[in-house]
């Protein structure tokens, strides 16, 4: 009877062990062959005319260089709008007002902005943007990066501001120090690699979003830095190209999906990186 | 510079006692004002949430007072006689999140206790970081493998396999009928599924360390098994963190677009077979937003749009809650 019960339970925990192994085996599987199968096919078109050439009519060679200038344009403007924004209500949340019940409404709100379908967020900006300006434009879909950044790096601000020790904000006061100078000359500076990080990893994110982009910058097959205008992005390019029936077009769209990817992987990586040198120091 | 200017007022003493007075007004006017722009920018970040609901229900009033609540229960989808009815989409984005909700919670639980209890201190690390980064990869990257590898695969062994062996079982039999195109309803759950794995996996892993050892410990004295240890001791422990961490997952599969649209086939219409075609919100709104004429045809898009965001609203703000709960007890 106990030999039974002792079988049983140890039966139970072999299957159940058996079945964690396999589940991690068959998950790192799974995610390394979408890696592997990228890179392969993303290697094979990549060549020097991918970053000097426009983005082709069906049939004909070319490269995605409009596509990679529309991008980081619009990626620079959305973090140059989002990054002050998201900073100073931070700022708020973890100095001035850490105890109000303002700040933890803001928390609420803004974690529910983090994971927000992004295609929503492409919805507003096209009706708050795109409507009143009568055309599809660069700006449009900057600002609607913009709106994805913003409560990236509003938590990152918040968190790392809160890992300042108090002593070094006492401190501070003690000497006489306002408030306003004690955040930007000794909590920023406490916080920097960890702020840093947060905007690393809030331009990892947007670099690849497409949905929000689909109904704001829209697509333009030619060179143009005009943000006044419909722009091209690596994400948009990539989708319509791989949905299209041409070879050239989809082998175009592999090798965007790979720059894509080895950026963002970069982003996180080097963001990783800073964070963990400042744990060590 | 002007906190200099108050030091030297005070190791010269009462000189100047006007101008440090000066420069104290000005420090506290700098104090005020950066208090208020800080409060502005956090009040505007909930008015930014408040922006895309009122933006939303002003766009999808047209649809909604034509439609009314047939919007929601009616399944035609005709630009032509500008005739819409979301009930398809709706169900498609729910039986797509609900397939890969039902293969990516098993999954991620069980890679979370390999990594909190089975693995070798030494691989950890590296598993964790590998699965975090991955965590981060945009959707698009997973829609296009979806569409070039994953479809092709489903159609050529899969899908037959599944037509014949479940084609004669009652219930099962409509479950997997028709004939195998590849993309679908099914492709695109286990896209959803393999995308909100590392989500689920990292948050699990994350509340499974919240566990204080003593109590695992206490309970491997007693002769528990690894596996008895995880079922009476770590799951009940972290139930709340766990639900949290699937409900965030179910958010993110809910809103996810790109990884969809790729491989759904964009189909308005309910079909019982799970190989059939079909569509989502999200998808539905990506394919034709740009190509929608007319002001109903774009107010009734923007009202799928705002369901979407009703129902992640929800779902989100429930995880959140949860995940909240479980913060406060371990600090």
């Amino acid at each position: 009877m106990d030999a039974a019960i002792h079988n049983a339970r140890r039966r139970r925990n072999a299957l159940a062990t058996a079945a964690a192994f396999c589940a991690t085996g068959i998950g790192l599987a799974g995610l390394a062959m979408i890696l592997i199968v990228l890179f392969w096919e993303g290697f094979s078109g990549l060549s020097l005319a991918v970053f000097t050439e426009m983005t082709p009519p069906p049939g004909s060679a070319g490269g995605l260089l409009n596509a990679i200038v529309g991008s980081i344009l619009m990626t620079v403007i959305a973090i140059a709008i989002g990054t002050p924004v998201g900073m100073l209500a931070g700022t708020y949340m973890a100095e001035y007002g850490r105890h109000e019940k303002l700040s933890s409404v803001v928390r609420f709100i803004n974690d529910i902005l983090l994971s927000a379908p992004s295609i929503v967020i492409g919805l507003f900006v096209y009706e708050v943007m795109v409507v009143p300006m009568g055309h599809f434009s660069g700006i449009a879909g900057a600002v609607a990066l913009a709106v994805i950044v913003i409560p990236v790096v509003v938590r990152t601000t918040e968190d790392m501001l809160m890992l300042v020790p108090n002593t070094l904000r006492e401190a501070a006061a003690s000497i006489g120090l306002p408030r306003a100078l004690m955040i930007r000359h000794i909590a920023y500076r406490a916080a920097r690699s960890g702020i840093i990080t947060g905007i690393l990893l809030a331009i990892a994110r947007i670099s690849g979003e497409t949905a929000p982009l689909l109904f704001t910058a829209l697509n333009n097959q030619f060179y143009s830095h005009n943000l006044n205008a419909p722009m091209s992005s690596l994400p948009v390019v990539i989708f319509q190209f791989a949905l299209s029936p041409y070879e050239d077009w989809q082998k175009l769209a592999w090798t965007g999906a790979l720059i894509v990817t080895v950026s963002v992987l970069a982003l996180s990586i080097v963001a990783r990186a800073l964070t963990a040198t400042r744990k060590a120091s | 510079m002007v906190v200099d200017v108050t030091w030297q007022g005070a190791r010269v003493g009462a000189q100047d006692a006007a101008e440090r007075a000066n420069a104290l007004r000005k420090l506290r006017l700098a104090d005020v004002l950066f208090h208020a722009v800080t409060r502005s920018a956090a009040i505007f970040v909930l008015l930014l949430l408040g922006g895309v609901m009122v933006a939303l229900l002003l766009g999808a009033l047209p649809a909604l007072t034509t439609f009314g609540f047939d919007f929601v229960t009616t399944q035609s989808w005709n630009p032509v006689t500008e005739k819409f009815g979301a009930l398809a989409p709706i169900y498609g984005t729910l039986v797509t999140s609900l397939i890969a909700m039902a293969v990516a919670v098993p999954f991620g639980l069980l890679i979370a206790m390999f990594l909190t209890e089975l693995c070798p201190m030494w691989a950890r690390r590296p598993i964790g970081i590998a699965i975090e980064l991955l965590a981060g990869i945009p959707s698009i990257i997973y829609g296009i493998w979806g569409l070039f590898v994953l479809a092709p695969f489903l159609q050529q062994y899969v899908q037959p396999a599944l037509i014949a062996t479940f084609g004669e079982v009652p219930v099962l039999s409509s479950l997997f009928a028709g004939p195998p195109y590849g993309i679908g309803v099914l492709t695109a759950g286990l896209i959803l599924a393999i995308m909100v794995l590392p989500f689920i996996t990292s948050i699990s892993r994350d509340v499974f360390d919240a566990v204080p050892p003593v109590l695992k410990e206490a309970a491997y004295g007693l002769g528990c098994s690894t596996w008895e240890v995880m079922r009476h001791v770590v799951l009940p422990y972290t139930r709340v963190g766990v639900i949290g961490g699937v409900m965030l997952g179910l958010g993110r599969a809910l809103g996810e677009t790109m990884a969809v649209t790729f491989v759904i086939g964009n189909a308005h219409k309910i079909s019982s077979s799970l190989l059939a075609p079909g569509t989502t919100i999200s998808a539905t709104i990506a394919n034709e937003f740009t190509e929608a004429v007319g002001d109903l045809y774009t107010s009734s898009l923007i009202a799928l749009g705002l369901i979407l965001f009703v129902i992640t609203f929800i779902v989100l703000a429930i995880a959140r809650y949860l995940l909240l709960r479980i913060e406060r007890k371990a600090g």
